[in-house]
């Protein structure tokens, strides 16, 4: 097992390929806040990628580390953060398979580096006597000794070396010390395996795992795992014998099963306390001053608001003007391949189905890089952790866990990386539970509905003459959003994801400076999951999209509705790009405003929005609408333009633009009554809050999940609520006498 | 101060420190802020009591609360010098007694 001839030199390739090109894999291991990440950064710099392990959605990290100047570079596999190897979450399982090679693509690595905080020495050694019984060769990375020499703690590190019976290499990330010896420790140690059995429990448990050693186990770490793992093992005469073996230490103490963890505690006692010297309080004070306020029955909640506001803030004011340049990046360039290619169904495949789609992703990466960079910073400095704390109470009482407070709260500027941070969440459950509702934040992409909505038909109303009815009905879109969310999360809990409410132990790590490295590091693999994965679903259902809306295709020209707005809009185009030119070739390459009206009419989602109509009318909404509706499936803001589209309003009418704005209020169904109404317009606005009309959301819970049940559930759902909710406005407003 | 009502568990007053008979035990939830103490017992079973001693709160290992959340619950405990944040509910599993200096 330990020979190192059984790695094969790359992802895929058979086991047992030529030893002459084989590659070393090492693995880093460690808990969280040991400052893996950073040691992690500092070896690989730029030759990392991530990727998710097949079936889970456990982030999985890998580089290259040239491990001195001639040795072509061994593949560094980062697990995760772990406090322990014995899978009580999807973490320590993988971490688990890969250290004994379990996972494909992953050869049972060479070395194993165990990152160890040497501020918090014992703890983090609890790992490090799993990790040894993992029966890998190990090394130990004691970092953060900077800070242990600033506190005046003195490990030999030598001592601990000799104790712990593998090299331990003290190391900085930050000014690299140590890094080249690790690199040399860590070559000099492939092939040896590590000393086992360093720690013993009472004679009696020893016996038992002697005797399940005897009865079959493969060693005598594993009759020791299977003794005091929580399952039983396969094998029917093992699991016998391990059945028997609890009930003989059970009846003579209930508590048996904590004998190996108290047992590896006292042996790590003994250690620390040979190579240990000096300070025992080490947390800086800097942290306890912080903590003073941060964690303040007042100041604390009032600190967290303000973080939240700055957040907000930057993600609304910051976002917007790169986001604006990237939709018109992508509109120009759409221009200018239509005005390369010939007209024609390619053409309008290309520039509407595949670079509007593709914008359509791309276009939220601003405000997800923004988002990613103050997760990233909050969590590397240590404050994540007692946001959570402060809030548990309250999460908990909706049978969330504190830790899903940052991901709703992220959810308000977008839903997707909001549901991409709750990874955090160990419980799969509670994750579950949190994906599911995070949706109902109002995000930045049902700002434009609202806009549209209020503008038509709510400025310049005030409520007892100063309050501005604008605002009162933007709070409440944003307060129904959360109402329904605690309800909803409620009931899961109940139901379908019934548990017991998920226990909190959680670490409050000492404050640290965040490292600038780690955050833009972090921000960037994040998104480039993102683009990468969701950006493939989006994709495809954005050309579905176009479909719908361009066949069948019209063979004769219909008569477009004697609109003025139409006729202004098309005019305008042509003088813009085609002065000059011959009428109907600009109308063909640029698309007349009136004929597309006319074309969406016929189309398949045309169609749809006359079969929908039925549904749609007891919320107050006609068949252009639906329409809208439908577009809007693929991603909120969609609305606005398909209804500028409907309207022949042209399409790059925006939700202030005044001409959509007059569009909507002169809107008339056919027996002349106004197609629109206040009422109409709060029916819709309710639809959008409650509705999950985002197939980036979709896709993502796909890929989160790893299941299209969720995804489908979530919008299967949130759809039955959205159309209750709106039903209800719809319907009550009208018994209440309001049009 | 926050720290005030975290002595007021169930057992409204605190053990005093029995020597000779051997020390009362009292749970965590109930030590007094800033008291220091150590772990004489983790009672519960299943999954959290493996990952709280997982994490070094085994018989033996000194603890401390430093204070309660802003709205009472959850604790923020020292064990092993450095900070956990665990609930009532957890803390309640665990047996201290008190001790001297760390």
């Amino acid at each position: 097992m330990s020979s190192i001839l059984e790695s094969p030199p790359q992802a895929g390739a058979p086991a047992g390929a030529d030893a002459e090109t084989r590659q070393l894999v090492v693995a880093l291991a460690g808990n969280p806040n040991a400052g893996k990440t950073s040691i992690f950064n500092a070896l690989t710099g730029l030759r990392q990628k991530v990727a998710n392990y097949p079936g889970v959605t456990v982030e999985r990290k890998e580089g290259l580390w040239a491990l001195d100047a001639e040795q072509t570079p061994a593949r560094l596999v980062d697990l995760p953060g772990l406090y322990s190897l014995d899978a009580a979450s999807i973490d320590e399982e993988i971490a688990r398979d890969i250290l004994t090679g379990r996972v494909e693509g992953v050869p049972a690595p060479d070395v194993v580096v165990a990152v160890v905080d040497a501020t918090n020495l014992e703890r983090n050694l609890y790992l490090v006597t799993q990790l040894l019984e993992a029966g890998r060769p190990v090394v130990i990375a004691l970092s953060m000794v900077d800070l242990a020499e600033r506190s005046k703690l003195e490990i030999d590190a030598e001592r601990l070396s000799d104790l712990l019976g593998v090299p331990v290499v003290p190391v900085t990330a930050k000014s690299r010390r140590g890094l080249d010896e690790l690199g040399r420790v860590v070559l000099g140690a492939v092939g040896s395996p590590p000393p086992c059995a360093l720690w013993k429990m009472s004679p009696k448990a020893e016996a038992e795992v002697r005797r399940l050693y005897a009865a079959g186990a493969a060693s005598r770490e594993e009759a020791l795992r299977d003794l005091y793992a929580e399952g039983l093992p396969e094998d029917a005469e093992l699991r016998e014998a391990v059945e028997q073996a609890r009930a003989r230490l059970s009846s003579s103490d209930p508590q048996w099963w904590q004998e190996p963890l108290t047992a590896r505690y006292r042996w790590i006692e003994e250690v620390t306390a040979g190579a240990v010297r000096g300070a025992k309080n080490m947390r800086p004070g800097s942290t306890e001053r912080i903590d003073r306020l941060v964690t303040h029955r007042f100041f604390g909640p009032v600190l967290l608001l303000l973080v939240m506001a700055v957040v907000f803030q930057a993600i609304f004011s910051w976002a917007t003007l790169p986001m604006d340049l990237i939709d018109r990046g992508f509109g120009a360039l759409g221009e200018a391949i239509r005005a390369q290619m010939p007209a024609g169904l390619l053409t309008d495949l290309v520039v509407d189905g595949v670079i509007a789609g593709v914008g359509g992703v791309l276009v939220f990466l601003p405000q997800i890089l923004l988002l990613f960079f103050f997760i990233a910073l909050l969590e590397d400095s240590g404050y994540m952790s007692r946001a959570a704390f402060l809030v548990d109470r309250l999460m908990r009482g909706v049978g969330l866990h504190g830790k899903a407070f940052m991901p709703l709260l992220s959810s308000f500027a977008c839903a997707i990386p909001g549901i991409m941070a709750t990874r955090t969440i160990e419980n799969p459950k509670d994750r579950l539970a949190t994906i599911l509702i995070a949706p109902f934040m109002s995000c930045s992409a049902r700002l434009p509905v609202y806009t549209l909505m209020i503008a038509a038909f709510f400025t310049d109303v005030r409520l007892f003459g100063f309050v501005p009815v604008a605002v009162v009905i933007m709070l409440s879109m944003y307060l129904l959003g959360i109402v329904v969310a605690i309800v909803v999360a409620w009931v899961l809990k109940h139901t379908i994801l019934k548990a017991p409410p998920p226990p909190l132990v959680l670490e409050l790590p000492p404050y640290r400076v965040p490292n600038l490295v780690n955050v833009l590091y972090t921000m960037r693999n994040r998104s480039w999951l993102f683009v990468k994965r969701a950006g493939t679903v989006i994709l495809t259902i954005s050309i579905l999209l176009w479909a719908l809306m361009t066949f069948p295709r019209s063979e004769a020209k219909p008569v477009p509705d004697a609109q003025e707005g139409a006729a202004v809009q098309a005019m305008r185009e042509t003088g813009v790009e085609g002065r000059g030119e011959p009428a109907p070739l600009t109308a063909k390459s640029e698309g007349d405003t009136a004929d597309e009206g006319a074309q969406l009419q016929q189309s398949y989602a045309g169609r749809l929005g006359h079969v929908i109509e039925p549904f749609i009318a007891p919320l107050g909404f006609d068949w252009k609408m639906g329409i809208g509706l439908i577009a809007s499936f693929a991603a909120r803001e969609t609305i606005v333009s398909t209804l500028s589209i409907v309207y022949n309003v042209g399409k790059e009418a925006d939700a202030e633009s005044p001409s959509l704005i007059d569009a909507v209020r002169n809107a008339k169904r056919p027996d002349g009554s106004p197609a629109w109404t206040p009422l109409v317009a709060v029916s819709m606005m309710v639809f959008f809050v409650l509705a999950c009309q985002c197939m980036s959301t979709v896709a993502v819970v796909r890929r989160e999940t790893n299941s299209w049940r969720w995804p489908l559930f979530m919008v299967a759902y949130m759809l039955v609520i959205a159309y209750v909710a709106s039903f209800v406005t719809y319907q009550g407003g009208k018994l209440l006498g309001l049009s | 101060m926050s720290l005030d009502h975290t002595a007021a568990g169930q057992t409204g007053e605190l053990p005093k420190r029995a020597e000779g008979d051997g020390p009362a035990a009292v749970s965590l939830d109930a030590l007094e802020a800033g008291r220091h103490a150590r772990v004489a017992a983790v009672r519960g079973s299943g999954a959290v009591a493996r990952r709280l001693m997982e994490m070094g709160v085994v018989p033996g290992a000194p603890v401390r609360v430093i204070k309660a959340a802003p709205l009472g619950d959850p604790l923020e405990v020292r064990v092993r010098n450095y900070h956990l944040a665990l609930r009532r509910s957890e803390a309640q599993t665990i047996s201290v007694v008190l001790s001297t200096e760390d």
